[in-house]
């Protein structure tokens, strides 16, 4: 494994290794799993402060250092020159590259001209490897994977992180309940995707109707530009947002998780109740990135 | 000038140099000079047939064309369109060399990618590429799933 550009290219071997390895380096027990001569560039041309600055924390944890750029250098930069060039040029002073890029497609373009191995920290509304791995993570932390159900709530036509979260799963046996407002559906083909690699995938219109036969519930964001005008788009949101109330009644092992940030998605009432495991997910970025960082400059 | 016989079929009459492409999948004709840079200005000698009788396919287009060979770029391009085509390439009224169209598992610089935020859209030193898949054509880069109008996105 070099790169890291996509939840695609990795086997269910590749996921349960790199899980592992984050586990090892939760826990601390790999103290020889250091990076300390090595450099990472973080080059992140639109902003993500939260990803950045967890790979930062997991390359500082490791021992090693990041130079960072921000989309407002990054802007700088690119005045006049490729993606290609930039990533060639940067190739030269770092022993990886973390990036981030508006594009689709952007970090499998960077892996062809890096001579060091990139990690796609997310393109445009494209892949976002990390963050389903850290998903992942947070979801074996509890529970076997295998088997279980997993809701998806939210925009899961342009959520990609639900996507990418899907197709992992499909290589777990897990039933997978998608929950989405009309118009907001997954799309055909993904759903046919993860059907012929052999998931069932159930579709469901209200989340009440399944949420007592969930292990697993993924909100994600609704957004507000996906409505002709804010009053269908409360009316919806307020349909698919999670209180108290709807949770009564579920299984005890149920975990709410949100890739962050939400916005009304859930009733900060939710934080306080067992199920509520989003920071603890968004905590996990950094053994996870950890282990990333570590497998590709070991 | 092409007739038909009374039986349906269809006569072509012979050329002496150049290519027939034959069988193409009918009403895609025009898609096929498309992809060959032919248009009303170009100086190729060529005739076209569309919708003539066929018994394999029923429907079927020919392409005939003078004086020019097609190279295999060319020939991969048709193969998007026009799974079944038959290119007989024509030397001193022979056919020397009859070949299928054969569609290849990646496909580079011949599709524009539709998703305007991908990265193939910009002005990267990257050719598109496409994997070739039952269901349509995969974008490389940005996962796009390119189903219908492949025409179209011909470059
Ligand atoms: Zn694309």
């Amino acid at each position: 494994m070099y790169h890291i550009i996509s939840i695609r290219d990795l086997e269910r071997k590749d996921l349960d290794y790199l899980l592992d390895r984050a586990r090892e380096f939760e826990t601390g027990n790999c103290r020889s799993c250091r990076l300390e001569d090595k450099l990472a560039a973080l080059l992140f041309f639109e902003p993500s402060t939260r990803t950045r600055m967890s790979f930062a924390t997991a390359m500082a944890r490791l021992g090693g250092r990041s130079i960072s750029v921000d989309s407002v250098e990054a802007s700088s930069i690119v005045k006049g020159e490729t993606l290609a060039d930039t990533i060639r040029v940067v190739s030269g002073y770092a022993d990886a590259i973390v990036l981030r890029h508006p594009k689709e497609g952007a970090a499998r373009l960077a892996s062809e001209f890096a001579t060091v191995p990139v990690i796609n920290a997310g393109d445009g509304a494209g892949q976002h490897p990390s963050q389903t791995l850290l998903d992942l993570y947070t979801i074996r932390q509890s529970m076997p994977v295998d088997g279980i159900d997993v809701g998806l709530l939210g925009d899961l036509r342009y959520g990609r992180t639900a996507h990418s979260l899907a197709l992992a799963l499909s290589l777990y046996g897990v039933t997978l309940h998608t929950i989405a407002p009309g118009g907001l559906e997954m799309p055909a083909n993904i759903t046919l995707e993860l059907r012929e690699r052999g998931m069932e995938v159930i579709e469901h219109e209200n989340v009440e109707e399944v949420i007592r036969d969930l292990d697993v519930l993924y909100v994600t964001r609704i957004q507000r530009e996906r409505f002709p005008d804010s009053a269908s788009f409360y009316n919806v949101a307020s349909s698919y947002r999670i209180t108290p109330d709807l949770l009564s009644g579920v299984r005890d092992n149920l975990m709410i998780l949100h890739p962050l940030p939400r916005a009304g998605e859930i009733d900060p009432a939710v934080d306080n109740t067992p199920y509520a495991r989003y920071f603890e997910q968004a905590k996990n970025g950094v053994p996870v990135r950890m282990a990333l960082l570590h497998e590709v400059m070991k | 000038m092409t007739k038909k016989d009374p039986s349906g079929g269809l006569i072509i009459s012979p050329i002496k140099n150049g290519t027939v492409i034959d069988h193409i999948t009918a009403g895609e004709a025009l898609n096929v000079l498309r992809i060959l840079g032919i248009t009303g200005s170009t100086r190729e000698c060529l005739s076209i047939a569309t919708n003539v009788r066929s018994k394999r396919m029923g429907r079927k287009d020919v392409v005939k064309i003078e004086n020019r060979e097609l190279r295999t770029e060319e020939v991969d391009r048709i193969a998007l369109i026009a799974p079944q085509a038959k290119i007989n390439i024509i030397r001193d009224f022979r056919v020397v060399e009859k070949k299928g169209v054969e569609i290849p598992e990646i496909i580079r610089g011949v599709v524009r990618c539709p998703n305007p935020g991908c990265i193939t859209n910009t002005n990267e030193p990257v050719a598109s590429a496409f994997e070739v898949l039952p269901k349509g054509l995969h974008c490389l880069y940005c996962d796009w799933l390119l189903k219908d109008d492949i025409a179209e996105h011909i470059i």
